[in-house]
């Protein structure tokens, strides 16, 4: 992730007085164009049984967050147990240097109690849960920055996580933070540009174009709600080919690592010196 | 308050004219795979055409088409797909050598976590006892399941059946299974341990592996193949231990190489089996690496590199 170059600015320079969101070129405050979105880094962790069965981290600009998945795994209480599916459980850790202002938000925190919810509706209809009967899947996430578009970070990043950790889903879930300004729809919202319009967070299944989530905290007009809602789903799915690309060269690179091993042993060739316990 | 504007280097542009991206697969492709490259598919991609194939594992059906629904490479065999993943829990086969811990005793069963995606099942049925292989188990038996497996303990066992839900059923009843000590447990991803001719593997060096198809790995001090076995081939009170034998110096050092060994292997995506242990070991003891230098990052990457080169 990279530091911001130019200048830092404060979020009102006067109090009182509001930011400019686009500029006379139509530029935003950090030069982008209305629908650019920031650069985003995807990272697929893979699984090892010591530790997570997958993690990811994503990040888009400065707002960064890490996944890890635990699971499929037997359930730990058993009133938590479904019998016909697994059950999809999400714990949100909001590190004390997650956010400007070291405000402590703990398990009880109003936002990361919504945060969880959202993010398990997302999840729990894409992910095959039917397939493991009894089991629990474990997502945990940890966000490490925060400068807008959160939700739709976290749910980038877990899709990669329940993807490293070889949970089978539907499809890979792609969000997308979109506000509107005036009459233009602006994606990928800082933290600066969304305490300042309105904005919804789409979530998507790029394949099937079905809405997994669509989170909205604001008032707005209905007439500009279609148009916003449209680009957000958009730009989710072209957010989702990038993800796809980055999960692709790390499975290609544990393939080929994995293949580039010696052989292992067939029956009567063992001239390696080690004592074959006989059965 | 100081807010930071991020000035991201490069930006992704959407343009108002590309639609939804589309995943890039031929759904048309050949199912029959190029030069040796493994064909990769990702969750939500169309792999082929459901009216001709038959979806397998990994897979699931979409109106027309076969879709993945894990990242893996694609198979296939006569008509049927599926997609393996590159990673995932361990899924049993009958047959396994699996290591597992105990996480509970329930009336005339232990569970297991052997890595699986439910715990596993080992019925008190399924164990050796004390007093003859073939004595029927009796109720004083069930009252005292913590003088054979406690929680915490941990054993190796044999994959013998299924429940309906998928829960896997071990057994021990051979004289190799059962309760493991001596040594230490190292996890790895199950995907690099491949089925061998044999999965106990005695290293020269008077180290013992376990190598557990689930992923557990049990590395242990070497015990004579004589000393398990004591009256008609069972010696309950020392398959049952909970003590460890005395365990000298240049073992410990040797268990504790062996499992820096088999991490760093793991972390490179390695591949275990018995040849690659046993040279990786040699070119450990070669080199003359203290066992804490084998996992600094230059000397993984070497060892990694002499083992692939062999």
């Amino acid at each position: 992730m990279s530091r911001p170059r130019g200048p830092t600015r404060l979020s009102k320079p006067y109090p009182g007085s509001r930011i400019e969101i686009l500029n006379d070129a139509s530029l935003r405050s950090e030069g982008r164009r209305p629908t650019e979105l920031r650069a985003p880094t995807f990272e697929v962790v893979p699984g090892g049984a010591d530790s997570a069965d997958g993690s990811a981290s994503a990040s888009m600009g400065l707002t960064s967050v890490r996944v890890e998945v635990f699971g499929p795994r037997e359930g730990r209480s058993r009133a938590q147990t479904l019998h016909d599916r697994a059950s999809v459980n999400v714990e949100v850790v909001w590190v004390a240097f997650g956010e400007a202002g070291r405000r402590r938000r703990g398990r009880g925190d109003r936002r990361v109690a919504e945060l969880t919810s959202s993010l398990r509706d997302t999840f729990q209809p894409a992910i095959l849960t039917a397939l493991y009967p009894r089991a629990q899947i474990d997502i945990h996430v940890h966000i490490l920055a925060h400068d807008g578009a959160l939700l739709s970070t976290c749910i980038n990043a877990t899709s990669l996580a329940l993807l490293s950790a070889g949970v089978p889903m539907r499809d890979l879930v792609a969000a997308v933070t979109a506000g509107v300004h005036g009459s233009t729809v602006l994606c990928d919202l800082t933290a600066l540009e969304e305490a300042d319009m309105p904005s919804a967070t789409v979530a998507v299944l790029p394949r099937s174009g079905k809405v997994a989530l669509v989170g909205m905290e604001t008032r707005l007009h209905v007439e500009r709600f279609g148009e916003m809602f449209d680009v957000a789903r958009r730009a989710a799915g072209v957010l989702c080919a990038e993800m796809r690309a980055v999960a692709r060269g790390r499975a290609r690179e544990i393939l080929d690592a994995m293949d580039s091993g010696p052989a292992v042993l067939r029956e009567g060739e063992n001239d390696s010196g080690a004592v074959m316990v006989e059965e | 308050m100081v807010a930071f504007a991020s000035f991201g280097a490069p930006h992704t542009r959407i343009t108002q004219d590309r639609g939804p991206a589309e995943a890039d697969v031929d759904t048309d492709e050949d199912m029959d795979e190029g030069a040796g490259t493994a064909r990769l598919a990702m969750p939500g991609e169309p792999i082929t055409s459901a009216q001709a194939f038959m979806r397998g594992h990994g897979t699931y059906v979409d109106r027309e088409d076969v879709v993945a629904s894990v990242a893996g490479t694609v198979e296939r065999v006569n008509k049927l797909i599926t997609v393996r993943p590159l990673r995932a829990r361990y899924s049993p086969e009958v047959g396994d050598l699996v290591v597992g811990r105990i996480t509970e005793v329930q009336p005339k069963r232990w569970k297991v976590d052997a890595g699986g995606r439910q715990d596993a099942v080992l019925m008190l049925s399924s164990v050796n006892l004390p007093g003859g292989v073939q004595r029927r188990k009796l109720e004083a038996d069930e009252l005292q399941m913590r003088a054979f497996f406690e929680e915490g303990d941990l054993l190796v066992a044999e994959v013998q059946a299924f429940f309906s839900d998928g829960a896997m059923s071990l057994h021990t009843r051979s004289l190799r299974y059962g309760k493991l000590r001596n040594g230490m447990l190292v996890c790895v991803p199950p995907a690099l341990v491949r089925r061998l001719k044999s999965h106990f593997i005695a290293l020269a060096s008077g180290v013992d592996l376990v190598l557990g198809l689930n992923g557990y790995i049990w590395i242990s001090k070497h015990v004579r193949d004589d000393a398990q076995a004591g009256e008609d081939g069972f010696d309950a009170a020392a398959v049952y231990s909970n003590k460890n034998d005395d365990i000298d110096d240049a073992t410990r050092a040797a268990i504790a190489r062996v499992a820096n060994l088999v991490r760093v292997l793991a972390a490179h995506s390695v591949p275990l089996s018995d040849t690659v242990l046993l040279e990786a070991y040699e070119w450990a003891v070669d080199q003359d690496w203290e066992v804490k230098d084998l996992v600094r990052e230059d000397v993984a990457e070497a060892l990694v590199a002499a083992v692939a080169s062999r």
